[in-house]
């Protein structure tokens, strides 16, 4: 009887079988907070790289995440990608979804993009394919062997080609690109899966200056529907897109404000600059 | 215009479908010189050379298999002879289990080697060995689940490179060791052998050994296919992308363990099958096979002919084995040293393999005839340098 009941069950034509269903939880932002990093610490054979760590980023906003090198920036984004487990501490996305519990292809599939300090793509492959790969798609072994592009996946890819300014070489092979495409490309695969929260690890590095101006107008675009964090030396880029500024020093945050209340911070000030206050 | 490079770009470079031609003429023309044509004629194909052309075919698969996994997803197995042995052996089984009361020992139950051994009954994993389809499943399903559970255990822990490459050596090893030994239940160190027929043919007969080959060519003809359209599925693309940016693809959301481990079982059973086609064709399977040595030699069949390109992985097989059996003929004990200096000069010399040279010799005849730049130079160019990465 029960068989029949599953038959049944299996069968229902008013909704469809649950391994086709969009699986993926909802990011609950009903405190306008996205990312709620508490009390974390993370020690590498004794050594703090990261010291109590408290961090809130509201839901769209570009926050600019400073500190010297060894601060322990890109460490930070490793916690909350799932690729570092931290010693103690909790790491949240919305309300309700404990990034700790997740690894790094289920954290990325919540909506979470990372970009890389050095710029990673999938250089054998053309342009066009790395955006295809990283569209937002079911990413397992089957569905990936029977997946057909489809007209809106095409329309996607085509679409953040424009914004990344990559259209002409869209069938060229991505190892072929300059240092700054590279960059774009992969900024680029973060947008195609359409994330909720976009972790940018020095986005400016090895790009020229003409080119550091567009990804700046890129990034400060992309706030509001996004949230989006970007680490960077590059101080005057910086200034040119952040609202938010959070300092990192020694593994836990030395200061937060706007760029001018970071910069006549006095202890941002005595780190930066050896001053006694 | 977009349109026109996305269907080149599809289409455009792929060089299966002559391949496949040119590999059904040749087995068609090669079966027909030694069946239809008198012995002294010019075209005739003797049955000693229909065998040797079967066991290369058998050689060109699995280093097809070592491709898959090498050249696409930059895993380098040094078992891969591991596989194909545990695909040779279930094979062996059933033809062992054919030769009923026609042994030595005249025992309808127990081959020779267990009489021998004063055995007086068939262990439990030799039962349903005398049944066609039930072997045929052992040699899918053999290599199959011991590449599933090594694959898991290897791939899920995140081993990675040279240490990946080491476990599968030890792996094949292990099997060495354990296969040698008689109470292991495989006929030990002579193996298994004097089969006599394989579903009801005699298997020294012309017609069957024509027909294994011609099986062995079809087989080798369809895994290339699949293969080929597996590698260019969105799936492939993935395999690919592990290979050159395995943390990457993790972060845009791929478990890639999974797809590793599948393409490693995919892999393990092309090996198998090659395998199981290899034993009733040279006549024997011993724990010989299983040799790392044997494993390695299969990496460098791959390496002369290009990895990543599996038409490579097949011509660098067919040639090496060639050049093998020539090379012993002359000098017996010089073969190792020839295939280490030839290792080395592929290494520093075609990284890309013959398919490489080709492709290089393709592109600058193209660019004189062509008068210098077009714009498809732009896309084209680039590709030479791809199909690096791998793990070594
Ligand atoms: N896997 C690791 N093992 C040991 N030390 C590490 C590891 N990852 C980072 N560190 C150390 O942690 C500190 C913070 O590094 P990181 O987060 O990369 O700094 P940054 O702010 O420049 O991105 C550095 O001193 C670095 O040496
Ligand atoms: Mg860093």
């Amino acid at each position: 009887m029960s068989t029949l009941t599953d038959v049944r069950e299996v069968m229902r034509r008013d909704q469809v079988w649950s391994f086709l269903k969009d699986e993926q939880p909802q990011v609950d932002v009903s405190h306008d907070v996205i990312l709620y990093v508490e009390g974390l610490n993370l020690s590498f054979d004794g050594f703090k790289a990261l010291n109590d760590l408290n961090l809130y980023v509201n839901d769209g906003e570009l926050r600019c995440l400073i500190g010297a090198n060894g601060a322990g920036k890109t460490t930070l984004m490793d916690v909350i990608t799932g690729k570092t487990t931290p010693d103690s501490g909790t790491v949240y996305f919305g309300q309700s979804l404990n990034l700790l519990q997740h690894d790094e292809a289920a954290i990325a599939q919540l909506g979470i993009g990372r970009k890389f300090q050095k710029p990673t793509v999938f250089e054998a492959h053309s342009v066009f394919d790395n955006l295809e790969l990283s569209l937002k798609q079911q990413k397992t072994v089957m569905p990936m062997l029977l997946a057909r592009l489809t007209p809106t996946e095409l329309d996607r890819i085509d679409e953040v080609l424009n914004v990344i300014g990559l259209k002409e070489q869209r069938f060229m092979q991505a190892g072929a690109l300059s240092h700054g495409q590279k960059q774009w490309l992969e900024i680029g695969m973060l947008l195609v899966a359409e994330p909720r929260l976009l972790l940018i690890d020095e986005p400016v590095a090895g790009m020229t200056a003409q080119e550091t101006e567009r990804t700046a107008e890129l990034l400060t675009s992309l706030a509001g529907e996004r949230t989006v964090i970007v680490v960077e030396h590059d101080m005057e880029f910086v200034r040119s897109i952040a609202r938010t500024v959070t300092v990192l020093h020694q593994g836990t945050v030395l200061a937060e404000g706007t760029m001018d209340q970071v910069q006549n911070n006095p202890d941002v000030i005595e780190v930066y600059l050896g001053e006694a206050p | 215009m977009n349109q026109l490079m996305r269907f080149s770009r599809l289409h455009g470079d792929s060089k299966v479908a002559p391949f496949v031609a040119i590999l059904v003429l040749v087995t068609l023309l090669a079966s027909m010189g030694n069946l239809l044509m008198p012995q002294d004629s010019v075209f005739y194909v003797s049955t000693y050379t229909i065998t040797l052309l079967g066991k290369y075919l058998c050689y060109a698969m699995l280093a097809l298999a070592v491709d898959v996994i090498w050249g696409y997803c930059g895993i380098l197995s040094l078992g891969h002879g591991a596989f194909f042995a545990l695909g040779g052996y279930a094979m062996g089984m059933y033809l062992m289990r054919q030769i009923g009361d026609r042994g030595v020992y005249g025992n309808p139950e127990l081959p020779d080697f267990m009489v021998f051994l004063n055995w007086s009954e068939l262990p439990w994993f030799w039962q349903g060995m005398d049944q066609f389809w039930f072997a045929m499943l052992m040699v899918l399903l053999v290599p199959g689940i011991l590449a599933f559970v090594f694959g898991w255990l290897a791939f899920r822990s995140r081993v990675t490179g040279v240490y990946l490459s080491i476990m599968t050596q030890a792996l094949t090893y292990a099997l060495m060791l354990a296969f040698f030994r008689n109470e292991m239940g495989f006929g030990g160190n002579n193996g298994l052998t004097d089969f006599k027929d394989i579903v009801g043919f005699d298997l020294q007969a012309d017609s069957t050994r024509v027909t294994l080959f011609a099986i062995t060519a079809l087989m080798l003809a369809v895994i290339l296919v699949v293969s080929h359209k597996i590698l260019q599925s969105r799936m492939g693309k993935v395999i690919v992308a592990i290979r050159d940016g395995e943390s990457r693809a993790r972060f845009i959301g791929y478990r890639t363990e999974r797809f590793k481990v599948w393409l490693f079982v995919y892999s393990a059973l092309i090996a198998g099958v090659a395998g199981a086609l290899y034993v009733p064709q040279v006549g024997i399977i011993n724990p010989g096979e299983f040799s790392p040595l044997n494993s390695i030699e299969m990496v460098i069949w791959v390496a002369v002919g290009g990895r990543g390109t599996l038409i490579g992985a097949i011509v660098g097989a067919l040639l090496v084995n060639y050049a093998k059996t020539k090379f012993t003929a002359i000098m017996p004990d010089g073969w190792l040293f020839a295939l280490g200096a030839l290792f080395v000069f592929v290494t520093l010399y075609l990284p890309q393999g013959l398919m490489g040279l080709y492709k290089k010799m393709m592109d600058k005849r193209k660019n004189t005839t062509d008068g210098g730049s077009g714009p498809d130079d732009v896309l084209s160019a680039p590709v030479q340098s791809s199909a690096k990465g791998g793990d070594v």
